[in-house]
């Protein structure tokens, strides 16, 4: 803890720095390299779906010891009401999971009585979804709509509260985590259900969440920058990750740790279901989105402003002026009047010598 | 800002708020928890999708007409708190039914059957319970309204358990006897939804069950109903009636119908409009009517004369319902669902506490007070949208809740992470909480701001689960908001206050030494 802490505290200074914007190549070799392999593995595998977007039926018998006979035995029992299970699985120990093909109500009934008798259990307690094969495309269908509209509203806010250089690189981290969290349902054959959906959709609102946090900080020391010659725009951005990058590890365990404990009291209780599928897609998004927010969005965004006119005549001016400057490039500067936070780690050295850490 | 800023205001706000919000989640006569939606407490729930017959797209006259008919077979049931609500509109309607601890194969098939509307002349009459209500009397346009027939009250007999529909090709001995046995009270009859043969007799209730009837085969369907529209004639003192028109064949058929019955006997002049077999409306006929228009007057309240109008207009369900989506869950899993997403909550928010504690000390504590201020609002808030909106916590909500817990904790994070920045500067811890919170805001805001978003995007553009969801976070997030102006900020600000913040022990989480801050006169007040 105290570890993080002392951390924060150079970090915060620009003592301790990781330069994060400046090796970003390296970062767009990782990501591109985990996005091609995403969209590889999707194009050529596709994702798992589950009968909600197939159309189904699945049955849910409950049973005291579920073991490989019970696969076979639940097989014969829809056979003997006139069906063909396509897929038969153990869930948790305890419950045997039998999918088939669409089929009417009346097949299902059958279907039903049949695994109750086989199991000995009554028909009632057997879960059974039956879902029409237009279900599935429809939530697909409203989940890109809800995403087509979310992003062009967080487009517009964006812009509005930041600017459009902002707007985009959040953006293009929103797609890059979506993207790799698809790609990587795609990869481990995890099956998609409607709540793996709400997790990849909450991953966005988290994503650019994660993102705005990060952006405001380098809103606030970046403002005035142009006037100025002491940084340029990517050593600021950079600064500014460094100086929320504490907030940015602790914000990741505690938003983590809840999903982590879904995920293993899913697991470990209900062997499968919503919570599993939920915290799965969350769990990977996350861990993407704390990702992408350092190491991508704040690269691009620095890319995309560096190309302006003004912020590389500033690159020029700050060159200029360490050219000049001694060779450790210490100096007495006249401290800017602005709401610019650090006021600067050299400046602070004038005032305020500090005698040990 | 901070000079004139007063955390006890702010406090008393909070506390107003959470008294009122207690108030009215325990209000007597409400349910004290939130209601659990089907897979937390067993159940059957259907999505149905309207469609209109001719593949238009479905008015909203249908679809509220639709629903009627479902609710009625719904509560047909006798589940208390089933549920039929409606999502989307026009094309993209979906009608979804709950029906919780109910898990009978039967229920799917019953909730899609077309609802049938027809015409069945009166054979006999009796009271299916004790007291008989007047039935009202049809007359031509220019018909004189009589008033309606003594239905004679007996006692029913050994009430047989009969199963409908009770039909047969002629009314022979037994089937007489059937009517004579019928309780309405105590049939299934009344659960509707049995498909009736229209070429058959037929014995059945009234859908209050206030009376059964033998009727003939029908004489006219729904279909042969051209238009139906519940009127307030503005000459005489007729009170609320239904204009009805035939169509082109349906007024032939009507005018033979009509024609045959006003000479008979009461109740033998009656004309029962039968819908799904449970009779409606049993109008007399004083005369025929010829032009195919009539009018049903009586004493009707304009809500009775809508429905009846409905009924005739819309009799066969308006739409033919497809089966979307079909869940039935064992009371059994759903508890274990419950249980099992409890235990998640729990256990994530105690190590977010724990983690919380570790890392922010003092002001780890303010944010745990601020993380079960949350969670206790959260809480009183479904009790009450669960009393007064029919808000049912999913599953999918509980996990909503529990992603939320990061969320909200977050918000604490930037701040405190933004006041540790302060005090890096040198700044002192009171002037730190101000500077640290008026920069702090503004993240804040801005990030569930984004958050808000994308919840009500969700919730607008979604269906079932992934609203719940939607919801739950949106609702959280707001909450968040909330606890972070009005109680973890004038905490934080109280704590500053307080020597033992000021003195820099490690344990505060704003010891000035441990942020790297040395000369430790700086901070002395």
């Amino acid at each position: 803890m105290s570890g993080i802490a002392t951390l924060g505290n150079r970090l915060y200074r620009g003592e301790a720095s990781y330069d994060i914007v400046g090796r970003k190549r390296l970062w767009y070799i990782i990501s591109g390299v985990v996005l091609a392999i995403s969209i590889i593995t999707l194009g050529a595998r596709g994702l798992n779906l589950g009968i909600e977007f197939k159309g189904g039926a699945e049955f849910t018998v409950p049973v005291k010891n579920a073991t490989t006979a019970s696969v076979a035995q639940a097989r014969e029992a829809v056979k003997a009401a006139k069906a063909e299970a396509s897929n038969v699985t153990i869930v948790g120990g305890d419950k045997v999971r039998i999918q088939t093909q669409t089929v009417t109500t009346n097949v299902s009934n059958a279907i039903g009585t049949s695994l109750a008798a086989s199991f000995g259990v009554s028909v009632n307690d057997i879960k059974v979804q039956l879902v029409g094969p237009s279900w599935g495309s429809e939530v697909s269908k409203n989940a890109a709509k809800a995403l087509l509209v979310f992003l062009i509203l967080v487009a517009l806010f964006l812009s509005l509260y930041f600017e459009w250089p902002m707007a985009l690189a959040g953006l293009v981290a929103l797609a890059h985590d979506v993207l790799i969290t698809v790609g990587i349902y795609a990869l481990s054959g995890f099956e998609v259900t409607p709540a793996t959906v709400i997790g990849f959709l909450t991953i966005l609102g988290y994503s650019l969440y994660d993102t705005v946090v990060v952006f405001d900080k380098v809103k606030e020391n970046t403002k005035n920058i142009a006037s100025g010659s002491r940084m340029t725009y990517s050593e600021a951005a950079n600064l500014a990750l460094n100086q929320t990058l504490v907030r940015s590890i602790n914000t990741s365990i505690v938003a983590l740790l809840p999903v982590l404990s879904i995920l293993v009291v899913g697991v470990v209780l209900l062997g499968a279901g919503t919570l599993n599928d939920l915290a799965l897609a969350l769990f990977v998004g996350m861990l993407v989105g704390t990702y992408s927010s350092i190491f991508i969005a704040t690269p691009i965004l620095a890319y995309v402003k560096e190309r302006s006119v003004e912020m590389q005549s500033l690159a020029k001016r700050v060159a200029n002026r360490r050219e000049k400057a001694g060779i450790d490039g210490a100096e007495f500067i006249v401290p800017v009047a602005s709401v610019v936070t650090p006021a600067g780690p050299r400046q602070q050295r004038v005032k305020r010598p500090r005698s040990s850490r | 800002m901070a000079k004139h800023y007063r955390p006890s205001k702010s406090l008393i706000i909070l506390a107003l708020s959470i008294i009122g919000l207690l108030i009215w989640a325990l209000l007597p006569g409400n349910s004290h928890a939130p209601k659990l939606g089907l897979d937390l407490r067993g159940g059957t729930q259907v999505i149905l999708s309207p469609t209109a017959a001719d593949n238009k797209t479905v008015t909203a006259d249908q679809l509220a007409q639709t629903i009627r008919i479902i609710r009625q077979r719904v509560d047909g049931f006798g589940v208390a708190e089933s549920q039929v609500t409606t999502q989307g509109s026009g094309a993209n309607a979906k009608i979804i039914v709950t029906i919780p601890g109910k898990t009978d194969r039967s229920v799917v098939d019953q909730l899609k059957t077309t609802a049938v509307l027809n015409f069945r002349a009166v054979v006999a009459v009796d009271s299916g319970s004790p007291i008989p209500t007047p039935s009202p009397s049809v007359s031509g346009k220019k018909g004189v309204k009589i008033t309606p027939a003594k239905a004679t009250p007996k006692p029913s007999v050994n009430p047989l358990r009969l199963v409908p529909p009770i039909q047969s090709k002629s009314i022979t001995k037994a089937f007489a006897e059937n009517f004579t046995a019928l309780d309405c009270a105590q049939s299934t009859i009344l659960e509707g939804g049995k498909i009736d043969d229209p070429t058959k007799f037929l014995i059945t209730c009234s859908k209050d069950g206030a009376a059964k009837y033998i009727l003939t085969p029908a004489a006219l369907s729904g279909a042969d109903v051209q238009s139906a529209t519940a009127t307030l004639p503005t000459q005489g003192a007729g009170g609320w009636q239904v204009d009805l028109t035939m169509t082109t064949k349906g007024a032939k058929a009507f005018a033979e119908v009509t024609k045959g019955l006003y000479t008979q006997k009461a109740p033998q002049n009656q004309l029962a409009i039968a819908l799904d077999g449970l009779v409606v409306s049993a109008p007399r006929i004083n005369e025929p009517i010829l032009g195919g228009n009539a009018q049903i007057t009586g004493s009707f309240t304009p809500e009775e004369a809508k429905n009846l109008a409905e009924v005739l207009k819309y009799g066969a369900l308006p739409v033919s319902l497809a089966v979307d989506e079909v869940q039935q869950i064992s009371p059994t899993l759903g508890n274990d669902q419950l249980r099992a997403g409890l235990l998640a909550g729990l256990f994530g928010l105690i190590l977010v506490i724990l983690y919380l504690l570790l890392y922010y000390r003092a002001l780890g504590v303010v944010a745990v007070l601020s993380l079960i201020v949350a969670a206790l609002m959260s809480y009183l808030i479904f009790v009450i949208l669960g009393n007064q909106i029919h808000f049912t916590m999913t599953l999918a909500g509980i996990a909503g809740a529990i992603v939320a817990i990061g969320i909200t904790a977050d918000s604490f994070i930037v701040y405190f992470e933004r006041l540790r920045d302060e005090l890096r500067e040198g700044k002192r811890l009171r002037s730190a909480v101000d500077h640290g919170w008026a920069r702090a805001r503004r993240t804040i805001l801005a990030a569930d701001f984004v958050s808000l978003l994308a919840a009500v995007v969700l919730y607008y553009l979604s269906v079932g689960s992934v609203r719940g969801f939607a919801f739950t976070l949106g609702l959280t997030t707001v909450i968040d908001v909330f606890v972070a102006f009005l109680f973890t900020r004038p905490l934080v600000y109280r704590l500053a206050e307080s020597k033992w913040m000021n003195a820099g022990s490690s344990m505060t989480g704003v010891s000035p030494v441990r942020l790297g801050v040395t000369s430790s006169t700086e901070v002395a007040n």
